[in-house]
């Protein structure tokens, strides 16, 4: 049997009301008051989709082995790098072997279901037993524009399998159309769209029936008997039911008010949304919906009340803290330079080749435990530190990114430039043993204890804009609840 | 085990120039104005020093590297001239070769010179860490600064005494307050103005829970000492000269970091350096022999740690000593006489000299205004790198 075997979730804390997007551009804008509702998901200064895609493969693969992993298919349409393969600094962050075929799968929308197709494809071409699917954007609509409030970050991932499989895949559809609803060419900001009455009458009410209907008919499905229909789109979708005898409640939500239009990634999303409350039998379709469509269609087995808990959706909607300040998310998000004064402007110079030769230290956070005492050490060592041992070459290899900690001392540095002043950064000493020096995100310092419990998030360290360099770590982050 | 340079090595003549922010001098000039000082106090000629060391930290993105800018600007005579480093410790390192040449017999007289130009960065503070901490730290480390290293300590220890931030944060801001008061008596000091308690307390925070009152000043300026064999100065000197009782220094295995037992609440190295440091020197009870502290203050908490590291207070009681005055100048052991890193400033390279300035005016009885009585022992301690990953020198002074 061939489907998913696991899922999880990533949508960055900060939450930007709709509202103060309007208060801040309505008066140039005033049509957007009708959009301007509820809220959307914003990456933190130190995030991008890469960033997060990563963050939300480590949620899905908690508590698995990584090393049956032999593919990985990374879909979005913000990748930070055009050239250098997103999909394999992802894998290097999650650490997989490096036996692992891995793509970036981007340029349109349904990217995150043709990536799912990749992996399946992959998987029942018996080419590898699991395959890792990534979906993240982060897209920014100009200020002033009706995208600026649409547009919100998030990051979803599926593990698919041939073991302990969850939802069987049933098959799939697609269709690729040049339909140019939105487009976005290289090295361009913002996106741009056509007018939203001829995406709607002449694409979406056209291409979605003819792909639902398609699969349907393709692979014998009965759509009065789906269970969950995750339609990729930011809208409430459920006025199409009728046709297709689809009744409301059976479309999955698009968050749309919660997280906004993630673009490549709300397939995927709404895919591990509707997971979470699956139940054994239940059939999930999902439309992929951008220069074309995709349907994939699975059915949930009884593995699915076996898989244990995990982060996805209902946990990552339940982390939030409301970025009071329009100012803050046009700086984070980049739209806006500001002046970091020179000691901001001194360049992180990175050497490449270091990254390369230390990057299980750097991108995955794996350091070095003593074979003869135990002793976990990071970064990794040749010769043991602990004074009783000072064992040599005695070491191996210890990820820290999967454990947890307590806050051993920090402080907020107003000095240190970061986008988010004051720099919070401490010494955290891990479970199980290990300390490690971390900056701290997603934080305030109120909220900073000594001893108060922390786990790790893959974020993006620096932008070196002189070198075309970002250079991506591991940060520390109060622990987060595990799953519902 | 070897027995050390106990009065093997005797300090002739120093010079200091005045710290602080020195927008119309360079490096070069700083040198030349220390040098010529210690020359005239030694009364020789710079054609008889036959060794020089030369303590430069941040400042060879100013000055160059190599001891050549040294040996150029003092026209020193094609002699041997080297430069060292060890972040904030590299003034006491430069002494350390120049004592050690003499100690060894390599040669009679040797020079000692520290400099740091750092008001040419463009931005208050010191430069940035993310060019000195090495290429894999700087992908792997926070964008770490001085306070907020030393802030962390700060954190740790008034989490383990049980202390708030407020009484934490008043406990530091004597020290501070103390240091200005002696700065104030200075006239080669950096910041030159008495402080209250309350304005420290209320200065603007750098890195929780340190404020600008707890940080000391970033400057320029050079200090330089001429070592020679106590023969020689006794010749020229009669008794107006000191020896050097003890020179230590302990650089970290990386322990704190990598193995958990550091509590984050004291300074290992300097633990280690002034043991060796009484050993050598031949102190038994620190509280009782030292008659006067030249701590490296870089912040409050450091000097408040450093109280209990040298076992001058006892671990966890600093505060009880600072409230009952026990640093003051009229003190039991004054620290700071001379404003300290706080306040006579911090041009790196040139603060271990600078310490060893102050012993040496102290113990021959030349500091004026603020002239202990009667110093035996002067004790000097120089920090380099952050509590956490540390190099501590410790160096004991006083009358033959």
């Amino acid at each position: 049997m061939i489907g998913i075997t696991s899922y999880g979730a990533y949508i960055p804390w900060n939450r930007l009301q709709r509202q103060s997007i309007f208060q801040a551009m309505g008066w140039y804008s005033p049509f957007t008051y009708g959009i301007a509702k509820g809220e959307k998901a914003v990456s933190n200064h130190d995030e991008d989709s890469l960033s997060m895609a990563v963050n939300a493969g480590a949620n899905c693969v908690s508590g698995l082995d990584r090393g049956k992993i032999g593919g990985l298919f990374l879909a979005s349409t913000t990748l930070p790098y055009d050239e250098r393969m997103n999909a394999s600094i992802a894998a290097t962050a999650l650490d997989l072997k490096s036996q692992v075929s891995a793509a970036d799968i981007t340029g349109g929308l349904k990217a995150g279901t043709t990536a799912m197709i990749s992996a399946l494809d992959a998987l029942q071409a018996g080419r590898m037993n699991q395959a890792l699917v990534l979906a993240a954007d982060s897209r920014l609509g100009k200020p002033g524009g009706a995208y600026e409030h649409m547009f919100g970050d998030a990051a979803a991932a599926v593990l698919f399998g041939t073991e302990n499989v969850i939802a069987e895949f049933k098959g799939s559809f697609s269709l690729s159309y040049d339909f140019a609803d939105q487009r976005r060419a290289s090295g361009e900001k913002f996106n741009r769209n056509w007018e939203e009455r001829w995406i709607r009458d002449a694409g979406i009410s056209k291409i979605l029936p003819e792909a639902i209907m398609g699969a349907a008919t393709k692979h014998g499905v009965n759509p009065a008997n789906i269970s969950k229909i995750c339609i990729a789109l930011p809208a409430d979708m459920s006025g199409m039911g009728k046709k297709m005898m689809l009744t409301p409640e059976k479309f999955q939500e698009s968050m749309v008010n919660t997280v906004g239009d993630c673009g490549a990634a709300l397939s995927v999303l709404m895919l591990a949304a509707a997971l979470e409350d699956a139940k054994p039998g239940d059939q999930i379709v999902v439309v992929g919906f951008g220069s074309g469509a995709d349907v994939l269609l699975f059915q949930a087995t009884e593995e699915i009340t076996k898989l244990p808990a995990r982060r996805a959706v209902k946990a990552c909607l339940a982390n939030r803290k409301e970025l009071t300040s329009y100012e803050k998310y046009k700086v984070f998000s980049g739209i806006e330079d500001i002046e970091t004064g020179i000691r901001g402007e001194a360049p992180a110079a990175s050497a490449l080749s270091v990254l390369w030769k230390d990057r299980r230290a750097i991108m995955a956070y794996v350091g070095t435990r003593c074979k003869e005492c135990k002793t976990p050490q990071f970064p990794p060592q040749r010769i043991c530190a602990n004074p009783a041992c000072n064992a040599k070459d005695k070491m191996e290899p210890y990820s820290f990114a999967d454990k947890k900690g307590k806050l051993f001392t920090f402080t907020a540095d107003m000095l240190a430039f970061t986008f988010d002043p004051p720099a919070i950064y401490g010494l955290v000493d891990m479970d199980g043993g290990g300390r490690l020096w971390m900056d701290f995100t997603d934080v305030e310092v109120k909220d900073m204890k000594v001893n108060m419990p922390v786990e790790l998030s893959f974020r993006r360290k620096y932008v070196d804009k002189g070198r075309g360099i970002s250079g991506y770590s591991w940060k520390a982050v109060p622990a987060g609840k595990e799953a519902n | 085990m070897a027995e050390g340079i106990r009065d093997k090595v005797a300090i002739i003549g120093m010079g200091c120039t005045k710290f602080g922010e020195q927008w119309d001098k360079s490096a070069e000039d700083l040198m030349v104005d220390s040098f010529s000082e210690a020359t005239k106090d030694a009364g020789i000629s710079t054609k008889d020093i036959e060794m020089a060391w030369m303590g430069v930290c941040f400042d060879e993105v100013n000055v160059g590297k190599s001891a050549i800018p040294c040996s150029l600007a003092l026209k020193l005579p094609f002699i041997p001239c080297t430069r060292v480093e060890n972040f904030c410790a590299s003034g006491t390192e430069s002494f350390r070769g120049a004592a050690y040449a003499v100690a060894s017999g390599a040669c009679d007289i040797a020079l000692a010179m520290g400099v740091e130009k750092l008001k040419d960065t463009g931005y208050g503070g010191l430069p940035d860490f993310g060019q000195a901490m090495g290429t894999r730290n700087r992908m792997l480390l926070p964008n770490i600064t001085a306070p907020g290293a030393f802030a962390m300590m700060a954190t740790r220890y008034f989490e383990k005494y049980g202390l708030t931030r407020d009484e934490g944060k008043e406990a530091l801001a004597k020290i501070s307050v103390k240091s200005h008061a002696n700065g104030a008596k200075n006239p080669k000091a950096h910041l030159r103005r008495e402080v209250t308690v309350e304005q420290v307390m209320r200065s603007p925070i750098i890195a929780e829970p340190l404020g600008l009152f707890d940080c000391c000043g970033v400057s320029d300026g050079s200090a330089c000492a001429i070592v020679a064999t106590p023969e020689i100065a006794k010749k020229l000197k009669g008794d107006d000269f000191i020896t050097v009782k003890a020179l230590q220094i302990a650089a970290t295995s990386g322990e704190e970091l990598l193995y958990t037992d550091w509590d984050g609440t004291y300074v290992k190295t300097t633990r280690e350096a002034s043991r060796r440091a009484y050993a050598e020197a031949g102190i038994k009870n620190p509280r009782e022999e030292i008659s006067m502290l030249e701590l490296h203050d870089c912040f409050s908490i450091t000097e408040m740690v450093t109280f209990e590291d040298l076992q001058i207070s006892p671990i966890g009681k600093a505060k009880e000593d600072i409230d009952a005055g026990f640093f003051n100048l009229d003190g039991k052991m004054p620290s700071q006489p001379d404003g300290g890193l706080k306040c006579f400033g911090h041009p790196i390279g040139a603060s271990g000299l600078r310490m060893i300035y102050e012993c040496y005016l102290q113990l021959l009885s030349r500091a004026g205004d603020r002239q202990i009585k009667d110093p035996k022992f002067a004790l000097t301690h120089n920090l380099g790198g952050f509590p956490a990953m540390s190099v501590c020198s410790v160096g004991i002074f006083g009358r033959k």
